[in-house]
């Protein structure tokens, strides 16, 4: 019987022809990923297990980025603890200020089609756009790992999703991954495996695809997998082997579930506050004043991203009083946004560019605000208190959106 | 069969990871020092009012979003019992066993309780709730393994030969 | 009898032909600079302590974000909002993001011969362009923000002279730590340092504003220089005018004079936890850094990032060192983005952030940890400044920063 692309990644790591769903196996672990938030924490863990050496110090990938720049007095014991652990136990692959951790892992080439992947952030199911199965652990499953280079797995159902045709103009992959969320609800997926498929897909950048690995957790997914096609070889900078280009799901692989949408149909949306769920379509909110914009995070500071901003703003001036924050993904993609021109013309129309960090996102620093306020932001949550007190509202949109929003101080289509 | 009983707090639909305990906090040293802003954005008061033995009662998908296994660790810190929930998010509920917070699914507890009310529960058995019993289910193996060890710390710590 | 150009400043201010250092006068002010380190307090006050409220000019007002920017608290943001609103209201000039305030200030407002209060103590930087910048409380601020005025002691004047010429690889910044650690850190308290000589002519407007905006911290009320060609050329550049172009009378009185030769200066740190604790830079070298800080209204523009980027070029920041870079300005920013200054920091490692005080003000990015050492071109190394208490502040050049950056331990630019 055919399988999906999560059973044919589980099977193929645990030596085994095939799996099925609801199967409790040990993962052999590809390569893992340590937060900076979370160092202290798992170092200590890992110590109590009684554990000395690390599995494979190669496998192991140190990214400090939510803490960075550090915005309060106790953040850089966490440089410290991971530094020390990193010296300790040979590990090599630490980036302290090259941006986030999830852009990071795939653009340095850690993260390679078919691999097995843990981080300590929920966010790890990005990686799935290049057809690696990644998914979100806590610190303590994450020291377990460090001293077995194993992790136990339950096999999830798949649900495919099929996008065919072409997308509207002014329509990014952000506006397809929201309204699959406010399709599916913040539950929807929960302990499963999206399959993403389709001419619409195909025709995506890794980077769109990116996008919509990222936020499949606010569905509840356990990952979400985009078949390795030339693109991806490309970004990863691998010739495709013969497994990895057979990641797709089989025509008699069981899906739980399978949606069909018609690209032509989807329109910019929106997730409302407080849950990213709650997806509306931007006209219908069309006029609602916001006083700050945020364009960055894992889910959309790429230069795509950047780029589609710029060019809504390109030679105009945001709004009187309101604040456009961008932050981009990583310290490549700012050089790259440079170089092209990007970040000028952003900050020509106003905008404040941070260095690359969570920034915003993690709602430690990077732009926090005030009761009454209202954010439109392109990253993946929009949760009570996020950004700030809970009487602050935060809509999540595309970075088209975003930059439209930033130039007119309200929420809008219009150009 | 294990058997307790609580004063219950009730919480809603989607209670999230940045709710149990706010990113601003997670740099905190110690889960003490966060104990204090549990549910904060929501409300505010809660975590000085649950008491040891404390049971909360959710809607589906308790747990949602961050991997921050603080957000256990608090909700253990602050004395609950066991956190009972229509559903959990994945992450969540991974994090919850390997530091041997109970967390039991149960479907129509929460459209049924009142906070400040007492339930029973006898583990992988039932909830009784003024005289009506709510059937729950029993976890799978390999997760009762850990459980029984005391967390998965301790399951470590056992395989690296430092406890009986 | 002669007046020194503070004096006579303050005359044209007042309305009076003449003014005489340990007089009070009344004076009209021509500008008012308020940002959000106080701004929520100045507004406060208005609403609540005033029986009619009421701005006397708003146009004289400028308000500035850029202590924390961006906001990195639901605190800061309530109160950036307050300013915010305010300003709006008001109709108040409103600059957020844009850049240091003292900086946007220079760029956009400060003119030759004109009394300037800011809430702000190092607002004494405008004395670069020949204008008298004081630093005020949000009281006094209130004061002429409500009335157009206030009083002021008229300050004695100390002159200092210049001569010779800065040698390759010292910098304004070693003269002025130099000055300061020479007569202390309240060396100057309530005076004016007025720089002149030959010495003064070899120095930019950039370079005046790195001597006046230190001159706080040997306690002056202002620090000046006469308006040169130079600062002329910079305001027409930037389709200004003068208010009035002020020289120091030959017979004007002095409460006395230094003469520093810049040609014997050599690079230099300020040691913790005093902007005074002067030591030559080679004194203090292995001295291991956690961090360094490239920026602040004193020294984040366009030569010290030339500086800095000079060095780094090709060469990566070390491994346990984190290297902030914070242009002063978004039109520094854009500047250094140009001449590709800002690639040279990002391939080095360095961590480059938007316009703001940043880790000069110790509050928002940057902030140090237990026990941590940093060596930064800002204006303060107090204890504690720039994170926790039992930090530690070197300051110095942009050079001697970026090398330290570099090298990991404190070291000179040419021990590279």
């Amino acid at each position: 019987m055919g399988q999906t692309i999560i059973e044919k990644i589980i099977a193929r790591n645990i030596g085994r022809e095939s799996v099925r769903p609801g199967e409790i196996v040990t993962a052999n672990v590809d390569r893992v990923m340590l937060d900076d938030i979370m160092m202290p924490f798992i170092v200590g863990k890992f110590q109590e297990m009684g554990f000395r050496k690390v599995w494979d110090p190669d496998k192991v990938v140190m990214i400090y980025d939510h803490l960075v720049p550090a915005s309060q007095q106790d953040d850089t014991r966490h440089y410290r603890v991971g530094d020390a652990f990193a010296k300790e136990q040979e590990i090599s692959n630490v980036h302290r200020s090259d941006g986030i951790c999830h852009q990071l892992m795939t653009e340095a080439g850690y993260v390679k089609p078919g691999d097995v992947v843990f981080g300590t952030d929920s966010h790890t199911t990005t990686y799935g756009c290049v057809g690696a199965f990644s998914t979100g652990i806590g610190y303590t499953e994450m020291a377990a790992i460090l001293g077995t280079g194993t992790l136990w797995v339950k096999v999830p159902e798949t649900i495919r999703v099929e996008i065919e045709g072409e997308l509207p103009e002014g329509v990014m992959s952000k506006d397809v991954i929201l309204r699959l969320i406010g399709d599916l609800g913040a539950d929807g997926a929960t302990y499963r495996a999206l399959e993403f498929t389709g001419s619409t897909v195909d025709q995506m950048t890794v980077a769109s695809r990116m996008t919509m690995a990222n936020m499949a957790i606010e569905a509840g997914a356990k990952c979400a997998l985009f078949t390795p096609d030339e693109k991806t070889a490309e970004y990863c900078g691998v010739e495709l082997s013969d497994f990895q280009k057979g990641l797709t799901g089989d025509a008699d692989a069981v899906y739980c579930r399978t949606l069909h949408y018609r690209a032509e149909d989807f329109a910019p949306v929106m997730a409302c506050p407080s849950q990213v769920d709650r997806i509306r379509n931007v006209s219908e909110l069309e006029g609602t004043p916001i006083d700050q914009v945020f364009i960055g995070s894992c889910t959309n500071g790429r230069l795509e991203d950047l780029a589609a901003a710029a060019e809504v703003l390109e030679g105009k001036q945001i709004a009187p009083f309101i604040r456009l924050i961008v932050t981009p993904a990583s310290r490549m993609i700012y050089e790259q946004a440079d170089r092209q021109g990007i970040l000028r013309t952003l900050i020509a129309a106003g905008a404040i560019v941070t260095h690359p960090g969570c920034g915003l996102c993690c709602g430690r620093a990077g732009g926090i605000l005030s009761d009454g306020e209202r954010v439109v932001a392109t990253n993946n949550r929009n949760f009570l208190g996020r950004m700030g007190t809970s009487k602050v509202e935060i809509y999540l949109a595309s970075p088209r959106t975003a930059a439209l929003c930033a130039l007119t101080g309200t929420i809008t289509t219009r150009a | 069969m294990e058997h307790f009983t609580g004063k219950v707090w009730v919480l809603g639909n989607d209670i999230d990871t940045d709710i149990i305990i706010p990113t601003e906090y997670l740099a905190l040293k110690t889960i003490d020092e966060m104990k204090p802003y549990g549910f904060s954005p929501l409300r505010p008061e809660l975590a000085g009012k649950i008491g040891s033995g404390d049971i909360i009662v959710a809607g589906k998908n308790f747990g949602c979003g961050s991997s921050r296994e603080q957000a256990p660790e608090v909700v253990k810190a602050l004395g609950i019992r066991c956190v009972i929930a229509k559903s959990f998010a994945r992450i969540f509920f991974r994090n919850a066993i390997n530091n041997g917070l109970l967390l039991i699914e149960q479907p129509d507890l929460y459209d049924d309780v009142k906070e400040g009310d007492t339930i029973a529960v006898t583990v992988n058995q039932d909830i009784e709730y003024q005289g009506k019993r709510y059937p729950i289910h029993s976890l799978p193996d390999n997760l009762v393994e850990i459980i029984n060890a005391g967390g998965l710390v301790k399951a470590m710590r056992r395989r690296n030969g430092l406890e009986a | 009898m002669g007046m020194t150009i503070a004096e006579k400043i303050i005359a044209l201010a007042a309305g009076v032909p003449e003014a005489k250092a340990g007089n009070i006068y009344t004076v009209s002010l021509d500008r008012m600079m308020s940002n959000d380190g106080t701004t929520h307090l100045t507004v406060d006050m208005y609403y609540n302590r005033l029986k009619n409220p009421h701005i006397a000019d708003t146009k004289k007002m400028v308000f500035i974000v850029d202590h924390n920017v961006p906001s990195d608290s639901p605190k800061t943001a309530a109160s950036q909002k307050k300013m915010r609103d305010f300003a709006r209201e008001h109709q108040i000039d409103f600059w957020e993001g844009k850049g240091v305030c003292h900086q946007i200030m220079m760029e956009h407002y400060v003119r030759p011969g004109e009394l300037i209060f800011g809430a702000d103590s190092h607002t004494c930087t405008y004395g670069a362009l020949g204008a008298f910048g004081t630093g005020v409380g949000c009281t006094d601020l209130l004061y002429g923000m409500v009335t157009g005025t206030s009083w002021v002691l008229a300050p004695e004047t100390v002159k200092f002279n210049l001569v010779g010429k800065l040698r390759e690889g010292v910098y304004p910044r070693d003269l002025m730590l130099t000055i300061i650690g020479t007569i202390g850190a309240n060396g100057v308290n309530y005076q004016v340092m007025e720089f002149t000589g030959p010495g003064a002519k070899t120095l930019s407007v950039n370079d005046h504003m790195v001597l006046c905006n230190l001159s706080v911290e040997a306690g002056a009320k202002t620090a000046i220089f006469e308006a040169d060609e130079i600062a002329l050329e910079y305001l027409r550049a930037r389709g200004r005018e003068p208010k009035a172009v002020f020289a120091s009378d030959p017979d004007a009185v002095y409460e006395r004079e230094y003469t520093f030769d810049l040609s014997e200066i050599v690079p230099v740190v300020a040691k913790p936890d005093f902007v005074d604790a002067l030591a030559p830079a080679t004194e203090v070298c292995g001295v291991r850094i956690d961090e360094a800080f490239l920026g602040s209204c004193n020294n984040g523009r366009i030569d010290e990032l030339r500086v800095g980027a000079a060095i780094v070029k090709g060469r990566k920041v070390s491994d346990h060192v984190r290297f902030l870079v914070v242009p002063a300005s978004q039109e520094v920013y854009l500047q250094a983005m140009e001449e590709g200054l800002l690639q040279t920091f990002m391939e080095s490692g360095a961590i480059v952030m938007n316009p703001n005080c940043s880790v000069c003000w110790g509050s928002c990015q940057g902030v140090i940890g237990e026990n941590e050492v940093l060596i930064s071109t800002g204006t303060r190394n107090f204890k504690g400044r720039a994170g926790h208490p039992s930090s530690k502040v070197y300051l110095g050049s942009a050079a001697t920063v970026a090398a330290s950056a570099i090298r990991g331990e404190i070291c000179t630019a040419d021990m590279l």
